[in-house]
């Protein structure tokens, strides 16, 4: 007896191992829990607060899948990931999204087996230094000692942008954005490059932030947003569309605090938005009140971003490209019809 | 007398045992053929399915990103190939450092646990315990972040004259230039080289044959000193130093040594140190107390005693401790990621794993690295202890 139930466990294991594995949708619903890849800690995009609680904009990002395939915000697993970790944790199926700050490239969007759901934050390199040193533009960063994080298309960035400038450096490669501020913080480097964003969240660390200043100079295009594997056009559908509704909610008007009023409205926008007609959840694999959830319990674009790094936060980051293309910037969602 | 032949009992094929023993490994061979093959067929499988990059044409990319400590030349317009050769050379160059400073400093620490001075030899004991109970990585920590953190910044450098800085971004030395000429002291000096083997070779077999010793030691130093010394002023002083000079942010010119590589090399050294100095110790108190009075009672004096008597009986408990503490720093050399330091995980299977995206084969490759320095300490350390084994006669 002991001998078959083992042959029968040797073969349910081969099959299976050579079968597709099921729908990240399927996967997701069943487990009850989204697992969600975050950072190790960036403040204002994925930190956790003095209570534990994970709080920021690609924090949001989670919660709004999670509120819009489970219904329940709250019902998402933070796994924090290094920037070398992060590619092998979606790839091997140890995480169903990752929203981490990734810069969306075409290696990345090929050659990696992923794909970028979309933009929740338009960026651009840029580096801090030391106001003691007196630099005033990237340009006279000639030989200067640059702390970085392993891993990162700031790694790439950095080495054009001073080989086009015919200057010398010298990277001090990090493995986590805390000991890439620690670095900068003990005079390791004379200044520290990441995506500008970050750049804002890092300085929050330092023990007097006003000691560093943001250089002008933005040298690169970094289109950051979430991510998920290749293969599987049903949950990517979902990543994009939940970004989007929040787009579209904040272009609409319908906030967190309206939109229970709103419920009775008779705009055809704004009743396709919250699933009251037209396609609804259907075509998503999801609930009709998909986009009603992400909006109730998580926000419109506009609240989470002011809440976690607006005005409404230590980092005081202006919209600037990432206001609607309405006014000024560049968000802009499909509609959703 | 002719053997009486038995009659073989007839049996089928099957029920010789050594017909069946081989029956049973080709069967053996052929399920573990075969499980890897089929592991190796469903990782392609899903590889390919997912849309992931295969092989390792990768290697041939340009890799686009610097690199703080290069043993050869290395530009961002480099390939991810030549990132592995970068990143292999520091993981050797702090792997072969580490080993002689932790075998200088291990042996100096274990015989002095042994002194008869109690202050030595306590102060070897703390040293021991301390260092070798605890964990290697917060050691890294602890010189890296600790104790550099406490050097000034460049405008505020250490230094010995013009010549020497230390300061949070490294230490600075001269580099020497050689210029024409240069090549006549290196004669002399391979020169002096082959004179001091044929002196030591001649001592031996006088001191065999006659029991008369010669001062080899002294005379070698002489040698070492004066000729290449004379061959140098001969050929007209031809060495130049570049010295390190404090330009915009940072010293340029002259070598720097990194402060990651300061400080992994330190935690290792002092780390493996402490376990090395355990080994010596146990070495040396295998060798039975009765070797040390027959000496003395032979009139050795007690540096002469532990250098000719113990420490060549100790070495053939010592070696093949040493081989695995080798081993364990080489691989703890790993570590080497935590503090930015610029070694094969750090550089091939960290940065170039993340631009290229093909983790599969950049983790192979890593692991077959590693098994090879291993298996290359491994073999040399058999070979020496093999050699260093007693003789028996």
């Amino acid at each position: 007896m002991k001998k078959l139930s083992f042959i029968v466990v040797a073969v349910f294991l081969m099959i299976s191992a050579s079968l597709a594995a099921a729908s990240t949708l399927e996967e997701v619903q069943k487990r009850g829990e989204l697992q969600c890849g975050v950072s190790t800690g960036l403040p204002g995009f994925s930190a956790t607060d003095e209570k534990g609680n994970w709080k920021g904009l690609d924090v949001d990002g989670c919660k709004a899948i999670a509120a819009a395939v489970l219904g329940d915000a709250g019902k998402v697993k933070y796994i924090p990931l290094n920037a070398k970790e992060r590619f092998t944790a979606l790839q091997s199926g140890e995480i169903d999204v990752l929203v981490r700050g990734t810069t969306w490239t075409l290696t990345r969007d090929t050659s990696l087996g992923l794909n970028f759901a979309g933009v929740n934050y338009y960026d651009g390199q840029g580096f801090m230094v030391s106001k003691k040193l007196g630099v005033k533009s990237a340009k006279e960063l000639d030989g200067a000692a640059i702390c970085i994080q392993a891993g990162t298309t700031s790694e790439l960035n950095l080495a054009d942008y001073f080989t086009q400038n015919k200057m010398k450096y010298e990277p001090v490669v990090f493995d986590s954005h805390d000991q890439t501020i620690k670095g900068f913080e003990a005079g390791r480097c004379d200044v520290l490059t990441s995506d500008q964003s970050q750049l804002y969240g890092l300085r929050t660390h330092l023990p007097n932030p006003a000691d560093a200043v943001l250089l002008p100079e933005i040298i690169s295009k970094e289109p950051l947003g979430p991510v998920v594997r290749q293969g599987d056009d049903g949950w990517f559908n979902i990543v994009r569309w939940s970004f989007f509704a929040m787009v579209n909610a904040e272009d609409l008007g319908v906030t967190s605090k309206n939109i229970d009023t709103l419920k009775k409205t008779d705009n055809p926008n704004i009743r396709r938005l919250l699933g009251l007609e037209g396609i609804k959840g259907k075509s998503l694999g999801l609930a009709d009140d998909w986009a009603y959830q992400i909006i109730k319990q998580v926000g419109n674009y506009s609240e989470t971003f002011e809440r976690n790094v607006g005005m409404d936060s230590p980092l005081k980051i202006k919209r600037g490209l990432n206001a609607l293309w309405s006014k000024g910037g560049i968000q802009y969602a499909p509609p959703m019809r | 007398m002719t053997p009486t032949k038995q009659p073989i009992p007839k049996t089928a094929w099957w029920n010789n045992a050594r017909n069946r023993a081989l029956l049973f490994q080709a069967l053996l061979i052929c399920a573990v053929v075969g499980f890897f093959a089929y592991i190796a067929n469903n990782t392609m499988h899903n590889l390919e399915q997912r849309g992931i990059a295969t092989g390792f044409s990768f290697l041939k990319q340009k890799a686009g990103f610097g690199i703080i400590q290069t043993l050869i030349p290395y530009t961002e317009a480099n390939t991810y190939g030549r990132t592995f050769v970068v990143g292999l050379l520091n993981t050797i160059l702090v792997s072969v450092l580490g080993i002689i400073c932790a075998t200088i400093l291990g042996f100096i620490v274990g015989v002095a646990r042994l002194s008869s001075n109690w202050l030595v030899s306590k102060m070897a004991a703390v040293y021991i315990e301390t260092f070798r109970n605890l964990p290697l990585l917060l050691q890294i920590f602890f010189w890296y972040f600790a104790v550099l953190r406490t050097l000034p910044s460049p405008k505020q450098s250490l230094h010995i004259g013009e010549r020497f800085f230390l300061n949070i971004r490294g230490a600075y030395l001269p580099r020497p230039i050689f210029e024409d000429g240069f090549g006549w002291v290196t004669a002399t000096l391979v020169f002096v080289a082959l004179c001091i083997l044929f002196l030591k070779l001649w001592a031996n077999k006088r001191q065999e044959e006659t029991g008369q010793q010669f001062p080899v030691l002294l005379t070698s130093l002489g040698l070492l000193v004066s000729l290449p010394t004379i061959a140098y002023f001969a050929a007209g002083a031809p060495l130049q130093w570049e010295l390190p000079a404090l330009k915009g942010f940072n010293f340029q010119g002259g070598i720097t040594v990194i402060p990651e590589l300061a400080a992994l090399l330190i935690a290792l050294t002092v780390y493996t140190a402490s376990l090395i100095a355990e080994i010596v110790r146990s070495g040396i108190l295998s060798v039975s107390h009765g070797q040390t009075e027959a000496a003395s009672a032979l009139g050795l004096r007690p540096g002469k005693t532990l250098r000719l008597v113990i420490i060549p009986q100790a070495m053939r408990v010592i070696i093949p401790q040493m081989t695995s503490q080798y081993l364990n720093l080489v691989k703890n050399s790993s570590l080497a990621t935590a503090i930015g330091y610029p070694d094969l995980v750090s550089v091939f299977a960290g940065t170039t794993l993340n631009q290229a995206g093909q983790a599969i084969e950049i983790i192979a490759m890593t692991m077959a690295v590693y098994l090879t320095i291993s298996l290359t300490i491994s073999y040399f350390m058999n070979w020496y202890n093999a050699r260093s084994m007693m003789k028996e006669r």
